[in-house]
């Protein structure tokens, strides 16, 4: 299968855009960041995630909360599609009462899988806050009312075009395929 | 894989070895939902399952019904004694009549071999054998085989001892299946009037030695006698069954090694097992129940993707 690509970030603006990010959280959560909690949403926010949080512990000298969430029992297609859907891991073993939720993903698109995880959240506790930071917004692509505060890079993408965000040691970029992989 | 090879449970011997392992990895993340302070998730909340009981469960139904809400499904329960069956009505007109009412799955434990199969055949539902007299019991072999797993890491190759009355009990015959499907070495132990005939053709040790067997194994699980479906004496008395074949103290602390001490419940106490050995840290009774709830939970969660459209 052909495919145009299309780098978006290459590693030096991937690392960069990373950066900015997680200082944006440390500006706004300076006085509360050890009641802060990262978390990826799974599979594809958790490496994000993990990024940030070794950020915002680094140079904030703080321990800071950090988690991953799978969403897939919160799902609204499920009994929907010819498949199953099979859940990742979650990892929180700690209440998110009163704290301030930093909620991580690659890509924002329809926004149907920030409100599953909204509501997978509530499951462990009631957060004080709940922010959304997403590496790349695909804008006028959203199906319901989701809105990210911190956004790495906005983009126009048209329906049959795939945004894929690398984050391994080999392969740190993002790239726009013209076709879903 | 991700999806099951058959569209209701009715045995562990319809299930592949990929199926149960797919169970197993969607009960891993149930058994995290249910550590949550929110032990429920809304992936049933557009299905409605009725569970049919014809014979006397507690565990059994609890286990299912807590797992259908903590999957936010609608559940009705009927049970044979309060229900039209004693004014004659037959079992495929009791579950029509129910699944008129837009039912989408049935949980059926009923006293006949074959009840569950039979039901799948004549009615549109997805069925679910919450036991089938003393066939099957496919939710307690898994549920067993899960917590043997989450013990010891793994079944393949664990020589498990199942001890006690072989030839009423549905759990022996759907724990064989699993486990040997798994690739464990399975032995069964117990009076000969209590072991079936044909058991050697399932490819199962046979042994009357239970503290020879004891030795033998890493896990023992030790069933109930079931009187209740006895109709002639198989055995002089309790008391004689707790003296040749009860599992005591003394046989486990001549060990030198430790096994899982596993029941299905209810424990007759003093007949089948001491106290102090089903009391004992080796015994994995509770972790067992506990794990029922989420490989309920996955069971309903899998086959729930094959309700057909109505």
């Amino acid at each position: 299968m052909s495919e145009n690509k299309k780098v978006i970030l290459d590693s030096k603006k991937l690392k960069l855009t990373i950066n900015r990010l997680a200082f944006e959280v440390i500006e706004n959560h300076i006085s509360n960041i050890s009641t802060s909690v990262v978390i990826g949403i799974q599979p594809r926010g958790v490496a994000l995630a993990s990024e940030i949080h070794k950020i915002l512990e680094k140079n904030s000298n703080q321990n800071v909360k950090y988690g991953c969430l799978d969403i897939t029992f919160f799902r609204d297609d499920f009994r929907r599609r010819s498949d199953v859907l099979i859940p990742k891991s979650t990892n929180l073993d700690f209440s998110l009462e009163g704290l301030n939720v930093i909620l991580v993903d690659d890509v924002l698109f329809t926004g149907r899988s920030v409100r599953s995880a909204l509501d997978a959240l509530v499951s462990f506790g009631r957060p004080s806050s709940v922010e959304l930071l997403v590496l790349i917004n695909r804008r006028f692509s959203r199906e319901l009312p989701i809105q990210p505060k911190y956004i790495g890079q906005s983009i126009d993408v048209i329906d049959d075009e795939y945004v894929v965000v690398n984050l391994d040691s080999l392969n740190n970029n993002v790239t726009l395929l013209d076709k879903k992989t | 894989m991700n999806h099951l090879s058959v569209s209701h449970l009715l045995g562990i011997k319809n299930l592949s070895k990929d199926d149960i392992n797919l169970i197993f990895t969607i009960a891993d993340s149930f058994k995290e939902v249910l550590r949550r302070p929110i032990k429920k998730v809304p992936s049933l909340r557009d299905v409605t399952i009725a569970n049919l009981f014809f014979e006397a469960s507690t565990r059994t139904r609890f286990s299912f019904e807590l797992a259908q809400k903590r999957l936010s499904a609608d559940v009705i329960n009927f049970s044979s004694s309060s229900s039209s069956l004693s004014k004659g009505e037959t079992l495929i007109d009791t579950a029509n009549n129910i699944l008129a009412m837009k039912v989408d799955m049935i949980v059926l434990r009923h006293a006949c071999p074959g009840a569950a199969e039979f039901l799948s055949k004549h009615v549109n539902s997805v069925i679910i054998n919450a036991g089938d007299g003393s066939h099957e019991h496919p939710t307690q072999a898994l549920l067993d085989a899960y917590s043997i797993r989450e013990k010891l890491g793994s079944v393949k190759n664990k020589k498990v001892l199942i001890i006690g009355d072989i030839k009423h009990s549905r759990v022996a015959l759907s724990n064989i299946f699993c486990l040997q499907k798994l690739g464990a070495k399975v032995r069964v132990c117990g009076p000969s009037t209590l072991i079936p005939k044909f058991l050697h053709t399932l490819g199962v040790d046979i042994s009357f030695n239970v503290e020879e067997s004891i030795k033998w194994c890493d896990v023992a699980n030790i069933l109930r006698i079931q009187l209740e479906r006895q109709k002639v004496n198989l055995f002089p008395s309790n008391r004689e069954y707790a003296m040749l074949f009860g599992v005591n103290e003394h046989m486990i602390n001549n060990l030198n090694k430790d096994i899982l001490l596993m029941h299905p419940g209810p424990v007759n106490r003093g007949v089948e097992v001491t106290t102090g050995v089903i009391d004992s840290n080796n015994a994995i009774v509770l972790d067992q129940v506990e794990n029922g709830v989420a490989i309920r939970m996955a069971i309903l969660y899998l086959l729930s993707s094959k309700i057909k459209n109505k």
